[in-house]
């Protein structure tokens, strides 16, 4: 059921303004989502400076300055702060996006960061992407191939390799999916872009020769129709990866295969 | 569920778990060796701090080598005799037989689970050049070095995450392990986490635990590692009083970008990337007249170093040095090379299609940590024996020193070691371990180290936060413990390291004391980890005097056969806060006779 006003226990609070540290001329002002199961308050919005000649060009660097130096008890995922892990998804400045990638001279102002929308929150930053994952597995993310296995490698020309550009590249980041509203709203049947962007993945590689299960598994008015080509998707990917442009040729060899 | 008692405080909920074997660690080790243990019907667990996508294996980007020869003659001998060569002969020779020689049937086997190789116009996987692979034992540049684009531990770690669910693993994703369950005997008899989420305790027992947790490269100030890279493994082996290996050498990456330090790929240079100082010189043809550019890292690390020290840095401090990759066709760029075109980008502000990239030699892998056989199993030495192995403990990957990689890794040669020795488990672990076989219950204590520990640093009250301390140790190595050293820097290194570990540490003091996601909690179990392995590492770096692969001292410029071919071992008294070395010597025999033993020689490119 669409519920289109956030439960009472949810809504954000004024939460607390940390000190401004000391000596800094080049403070930026930050406002961050809180929110600790622990304590049974509501979420609340915190207010941080950070001196930014001390810290690095990125969003990820002003948190982990947030983190290391004014409040340890901030909580956010993070790995390999270079865009490959995908661990440091978050909504920052109203897009999701990765902390770690984010320059913050693209942003005006205050800094904004909340969980990545429309997903349960562990504590902080940190969403439960159970569900999501669950989803990606379910497109059965792997080759699959009745033809006995050569000694050697399967052959591929380039051009066939070519079709996996832009697909294989997914971090499993959820920042499309969780920017997707179709799938805020049906998001337990709809599997959404980031899991649909590596079913085409694995549709399309001229080594898989599992098409028809593969397409069978997606036939259904949620799992793949639910997608409404509103492309917020290919604007949140931080890969620049298009997943409904994946989902359209999805879409496609279902039409094909019926006629 | 059980309850048990901390030393020190309050109760904590404890479930059991029994497995035949549990994994700690799921990047490209970690899962290669859980599908096998799979596929040869035990029931494993695999336990990882982060999900399995997040390991820093996905962080790799040039490739796997492997003498396919798909572009040009090759033949898993040269790789060898490359491999022994660029471990300045630090390296077991019987293990890296067992690498070269299986490495082809590795690569294909990802590349039938799925792997999205770079293809030839034949159709084959495509091969780029990389440091100190050569054909002919040394006389050519091999293409060797397989890839996919330059995502190529992207590619690898997703398809070996699909198989993985393919296999029905059994994942416990953000479980932090804490410390190995050992037996009287010195029998590994499983580990202990907590869950994350809610701070719970989780007792695995299991007849074989296998740490494939990766380096500990966030020892240091600047590394290409991941924040997640802290050696939480080679930290539970030290306080379980076994060793570690080979510690003093540390692999610095001659291309890290300059100020944030992400990687740059060796492949870069494969591809015919070179590096300049500020005179616009292609130096390395001064210090490696042959390869030049794709010397072995250690060589190109040294020379950048030289040059910036010399005054012949680039920019505005003098203080690092171009890459050029803007004479390259932008097409191949775009083909080969668009991940780090990107990086170039986004943390340099550069258009590598334009103009160079800064870049500056950059902590990236750790050659050293818990000695192995080839198959896998944790060794130790014992009543004289070297070769001693601690039952039911395996170690992979860059947790592992089997030795492969002995004194300075080859660019490629990590993702071949993580499945090579992944499978190597696997096989292993099917021979040793019987499916649902009965294990005895656990010694009522057995969580206790665990817990008191993680008790203690709960409830830290001290006055030093941890990102105090954390700096401090990171700044100590990295000015006392880097590409060049001298007796009187490691002295000083070694005793600043040991004032963090003597006297910062009882005064860390946290400040969450919740048991949902505390990363406070978490981050500070990680420091612990890594200022043990700092420890370690300074002092076998101070004690190592000669100049071996990564390890360059200056006051000893030369290799020392003599003296210095064996392996270096560290024990940690934690109690009296002390480090113990010993030796074990370096296998000088191949693992058949197919192969004669490469004989120690000097070592130029």
């Amino acid at each position: 059921m669409v519920e289109l006003a956030l439960p009472k226990n949810s809504r954000p609070t004024e939460g607390k303004t940390w000190a401004k540290p000391q000596g800094a001329t080049n403070l930026r002002e930050f406002r961050i989502y809180r929110w600790n199961p622990d304590d049974g308050a509501n979420p609340r919005i915190d207010t941080y400076y950070v001196d930014m000649d001390d810290c690095g060009p990125m969003v990820l660097d002003a948190v982990l300055y947030i983190k290391n130096k004014i409040d340890p008890t901030l909580t956010f995922r993070r790995s390999c702060r270079e865009g490959i892990c995908g661990s440091c998804a978050m909504n920052i400045d109203g897009t999701n996006t990765l902390a770690c990638t984010k320059d913050m001279k693209d942003i005006k102002g205050t800094v904004k960061i909340y969980p990545l929308p429309h997903m349960p929150v562990v504590k902080d930053l940190v969403p439960d992407l159970t569900r999501f994952y669950a989803q990606h597995a379910s497109i059965e993310p792997w080759l699959q191939t009745d033809t006995p296995q050569p000694e050697a490698e399967w052959k591929q020309s380039p051009e066939d390799r070519y079709k996996l550009d832009g697909l294989y590249e997914c971090i499993l980041c959820a920042c499309c999916s969780t920017s997707c509203p179709s799938y805020w709203w049906n998001g337990d049947r709809y599997l959404g872009p980031a899991a649909l962007l590596q079913a085409y993945r694995w549709l399309i590689d001229s080594r898989d020769e599992a098409t028809g299960q593969r397409l069978d598994n997606l036939e259904d008015p949620f799992r793949l129709y639910r997608c409404h080509t509103i492309m917020n998707c290919a604007k949140a990917c931080p890969k620049g990866l298009n997943p409904a442009k994946a989902i359209a040729e999805i879409k496609n060899m279902m039409i094909t295969r019926q006629s | 569920m059980a309850s048990t008692n901390g030393n020190a405080g309050p109760t904590y909920s404890v479930t059991d778990h029994t497995f035949d074997v549990v994994v700690v660690g799921a990047g490209g080790a970690g899962l290669r060796a859980t599908v096998g243990c799979s596929q040869a019907g035990l029931r494993t667990a695999c336990i990882s701090k982060v999900f399995p996508t997040r390991s820093h294996t996905v962080a790799a980007q040039g490739g796997i080598s492997a003498a396919l020869g798909n572009m040009g003659e090759d033949d898993w001998r040269w790789h060898m005799y490359d491999t022994v060569k660029g471990s300045d002969w630090l390296g077991d020779q019987d293990a890296i037989e067992y690498l070269c020689r299986n490495a082809p049937a590795a690569v294909y086997e990802l590349e039938h689970w799925g792997v999205p190789f770079s293809r030839t116009e034949e159709g084959k996987i495509y091969q780029r050049p990389f440091g100190g692979m050569t054909t002919n034992y040394g006389q050519g540049q091999a293409l060797r070095t397989c890839a996919a684009a330059d995502r190529t531990g992207h590619a690898i770690l997703h398809t070996l995450y699909g198989q993985a669910l393919r296999n029905k693993t059994e994942f416990f994703i953000e479980y932090f392990a804490i410390d190995l369950i050992m037996d009287q005997e010195g029998r590994c008899r499983g580990v202990v986490c907590m869950k994350m989420d809610d701070g719970s305790i989780h007792r695995f027992r299991a007849k074989l635990v296998i740490l494939a947790t990766g380096g500990y490269g966030r020892a240091y100030f600047s590394a290409t590692s991941a924040h997640t890279c802290t050696g939480d493994g080679n930290a539970m082996v030290l306080r379980a009083g076994l060793p570690l290996q080979d510690m003093e050498f540390v692999q610095f990456h001659p291309t890290g970008i300059y100020g944030s330090g992400c990687l740059i790929t060796e492949g870069a240079r494969g591809e015919g990337g070179y590096v300049t100082n500020a005179n616009g010189e292609r130096f390395m043809e001064r210090y490696a007249p042959s390869a030049k550019d794709l010397a072995s890292r250690d060589v190109v690390s040294r020379a950048m170093t030289i040059e910036i020290r010399e005054g012949r840095g680039v920019g505005k401090n003098k203080d690092h040095i171009f890459l050029h990759l803007d004479h390259l066709d932008p097409k191949m760029l775009h083909e080969r090379l668009p991940g780090i075109s990107e990086s170039a980008r986004i943390f340099a502000g550069v258009d590598v299609t334009k103009e160079p990239i800064p870049v500056i030699p950059t902590v990236h892998y750790n050659m050293g940590g818990i000695p192995t056989n080839y198959h896998g199993e944790v060794l130790t030495k014992k009543n004289g024996d070297p070769d001693c192995i601690v039952p039911g403990l395996m170690a992979l990957g860059e947790a592992a020193c089997v030795s492969i990689h002995g004194a300075n890794r080859l660019g490629s040669n990590s993702l071949i070691d993580l499945v090579v020795f992944g499978r190597a488990a696997g096989l292993r672990a099917a021979e040793i371990v019987k499916p649902g076989e009965k294990q005895a219950e656990l010694p009522k204590d057995s969580a206790d180290l665990s817990l008191s520990r993680l008790d203690h640093y709960r409830n830290a009250k001290g006055g030093t936060p941890t990102a105090v301390l954390r700096d401090k140790m990171q700044q100590t190595m990295q000015s006392n413990c880097a590409v060049f050293r001298t007796g009187e820097i490691l002295e000083e290194g070694s005793k600043l390291i040991h004032e963090v570990w003597k006297n910062g540490l009882p005064d860390i003091g946290i400040t969450d004391r919740s048991l949902v996601w505390n990363s406070d909690l978490i981050e500070t179990l990680e420091f612990d980890n890594l200022l043990v392995q700092a420890v370690v590492t300074m002092d076998s770096a101070l004690n190592r005097q000669e100049s071996r692969g990564a390890h360059a001292r200056e006051d000893f410029p030369d290799r020392d056969d003599k003296t210095w071919m064996k392996h270096t071992l560290s024990y940690l008294d934690d109690q009296k806060k002390n480090v113990d070395i010993d030796y074990r010597p370096v296998h000088t025999y191949t693992m058949s006779n197919e192969v004669p033993y490469i004989e120690p020689k000097a070592r130029v490119y």
